[in-house]
């Protein structure tokens, strides 16, 4: 496990290298595989590079406000326990930013009815949103969309798909 | 229950109406997948010409598609044909009496200045006794729809109840993926035909709804990067934004008077709730005040009534809801999961999407008595909508990971799927009588 933990890490890094700001993070695989904690070990990587310089804290893999979306049960909206320091993270992060801008994109899996779907995404950008003020955000900084089934992260019709569809997605503008 | 397998392949053009562009849009496909042993056997005898060149429909097997489709007709085939008169006279019944037909429809297509004239008669085969004898003129480019229209008049003849196949079905197409992704509202003839695309989006278009007078779409439009409610107008693709509040705006449905807009919104408060809105004044009147998600409005055949799915009671179910009231009633006690409710025109049966173990099917409940029975064998059905005479209920599907519609008799006995050539089609809502 701590082997898979390490492939993935490494992969993360690679994959955010690169990207610019505001961020546009790849989708997080299930929730249940994310690491909770991160190893030692990885960090010497980054520090043997030629010209060191600060983390940014989106592109930071042991930073929370690394990830951007947040994943849900199905047809729930309650923010679940391993997500709670993500949204704080991004909490915090606004609420020292006041120039910053979020939308907060809610998302259903394709199961049930579309229309139906679409309340639950606007519930859980609700929820998202809700969290977000409890840091200090105000409400301009905060915009949400529901998009219901109509824009799933990945296509099949298998719990895994599903899982990765009920989300929100945490948009900096 | 016999499986038959009745494929009509058509290539056909479709015209952007309000993007001025003409596209090719696919090959539709409409497939019999369960039919009925009891379905009565008819002789739809290919129609005489005349006035010189060849018509540009087949007529009578237009005829006798549509007939085949309604899942109460099986058209005898026309290699079994023992003979084709193409009026009364010829006809010897003795002889299709053997072949067991009931009826028969004879015809000709004559051309005519401005476009051709249908002149048939249909016949009760045991009797010999004349049912119908009419004629109607078509254009010289809707030799299609007049063929529905003879349709509709055998099926009547045969059945007493109003044939719906000249009417038409919206649908909402999405094809590609990421960059390419496109979002179409489609209009087509009942039987796939004449696809015509109203809206073109890359985002995401959703929930068409038609006007009780089959002249406007309400749909609802992701193009402004957030949900939006326009209604069109058909003929001309004129467009008017009619929901636009903070938040949600989804879920439209016109009365049955037409003056009024039925639709969910959260104005902001990320609350969904169901309002009308009147077309004609403007005003917006809040219907439901419920912290629950209330949506997917549905008007009772009188106008005052509005039945709607609301979670309000821990998962999905339909209620309704009498306007100016503050009082809902729930509908639905069976299963977990029930919603997008779509009331039969005579007001005594709801369709529903319905959790059937772990699958989402279209059930049908019975408001009286409580029955409820499950119409459709799929694993993600969904978006039921009645034909006009309330004899089908065509519904969203899923076959080989595509989206595709299907349709099922409101008895369940029979079913049939169109799907298209590419991408996934869904949301199909049945025009009214046109």
């Amino acid at each position: 496990m701590r082997h898979l933990n390490l492939v993935f890490l490494g992969m993360t890094t690679l994959l955010l290298a690169g990207c610019p700001r505001p961020p546009e993070v790849p989708p997080d695989p299930p929730p249940t595989e994310i690491p909770e904690t991160m190893d030692s070990g990885v960090s010497t990587g980054t520090v043997s590079a030629p010209a060191p310089r600060a983390l940014d804290p989106f592109e930071d893999p042991d930073n929370p406000l690394s990830k951007m979306v947040i994943y849900f049960d199905f047809d729930q909206s309650t923010i679940r326990s391993e997500f709670v320091d993500v949204v704080n993270a991004h909490g915090r992060y606004l609420a020292r930013n006041k120039d910053k801008r979020v939308r907060l994109e809610g998302h259903a899996d394709e199961r049930g009815s579309r229309e139906y779907n679409i309340g639950l995404g606007e519930r859980r950008a609700q929820s998202v949103r809700r969290m977000l003020k409890l840091q200090g955000v105000s409400d301009a900084q905060i915009s949400t969309v529901s998009y219901g089934e109509e824009r799933p992260a990945v296509e099949g019709h298998s719990e895994t798909s599903w899982a990765r569809n009920r989300r929100v997605e945490i948009v900096y503008r | 229950m016999t499986r038959g397998l009745f494929v009509i392949r058509r290539s056909v053009v479709a015209i952007f109406l309000c993007f001025v562009v003409q596209v090719a849009w696919g090959d539709l496909k409409i497939e019999i997948t369960e039919g009925i042993s009891g379905a009565v056997p008819v002789a739809i005898v290919p129609f005489g010409t005349g006035g010189g060149t060849e018509p540009s429909e087949d007529v009578a097997a237009v005829i006798a598609a549509d007939l085949a489709r309604s899942g109460r007709f099986a058209p005898i085939d026309r290699n079994d044909m023992i003979q084709m008169p193409t009026s009364g006279q010829g006809i010897r019944f003795g002889d299709w009496r053997i072949l067991e037909t009931e009826a028969i429809l004879v015809g000709k297509v004559l051309r005519e200045a401005s476009g051709y004239v249908i002149q048939f008669q249909l016949y009760d085969v045991y009797r010999g006794a004349q049912l119908l004898s009419y004629r109607i003129s078509s254009a010289e480019n809707d030799l299609r729809r007049a063929a529905h229209q003879v349709s509709d008049m055998v099926y009547e003849a045969l059945t007493g109840e109003r044939g719906a196949f000249a009417t038409r079905i919206a649908y909402v197409s999405a094809t590609g993926k990421g960059e390419q992704q496109r979002f179409r509202v489609v209009v087509a003839d009942a039987d796939g035909e004449n696809p015509i695309v109203i809206a073109n989006s890359r985002d995401p278009l959703m929930s068409p709804a038609w006007s009780p007078d089959g002249r406007q779409l309400a749909y609802v439009s992701f193009e402004n990067e957030r949900s939006e409610i326009y209604i069109q107008t058909l003929a001309t693709g004129e467009r008017q934004l009619a929901g636009s509040w903070p938040g949600v705006n989804g879920a439209p449905a016109f009365s049955p008077d037409g003056r009024r807009l039925a639709l969910t919104l959260s104005r902001g408060t990320g609350n969904l709730d169901i309002f009308v809105l009147n077309l004609v004044s403007g005003r917006l009147t809040q219907v439901t005040w419920h912290a629950a998600i209330d949506t997917e409005p549905e008007w009772a055949p009188d106008g005052r009534r509005l039945y709607f799915t609301s979670d309000r009671g821990g998962g999905p179910q339909v209620y309704e809801i009498e306007l100016g009231s503050d009082k809902a009633a729930r509908r639905t006690f069976e299963g977990n999961y029930n919603a997008r409710p779509r009331i039969s025109r005579d007001g005594k049966s709801l369709a529903t999407v319905f959790e059937d173990r772990g699958n989402y099917r279209v059930a049908l409940l019975e408001l009286d008595s409580g029955n409820l029975q499950v119409l459709t064998n799929g694993q993600l059905d969904e978006s039921p909508s009645f034909a006009p005479n309330g004899s089908m209920i065509i519904y969203a599907s899923e076959a080989g990971g595509r989206g595709i519609l299907a349709a099922v008799s409101a008895d369940g006995r029979y079913r049939q799927r169109l799907t298209a050539t590419e991408g996934d089609i869904r949301e199909p809502a049945w025009s009214p009588f046109l």
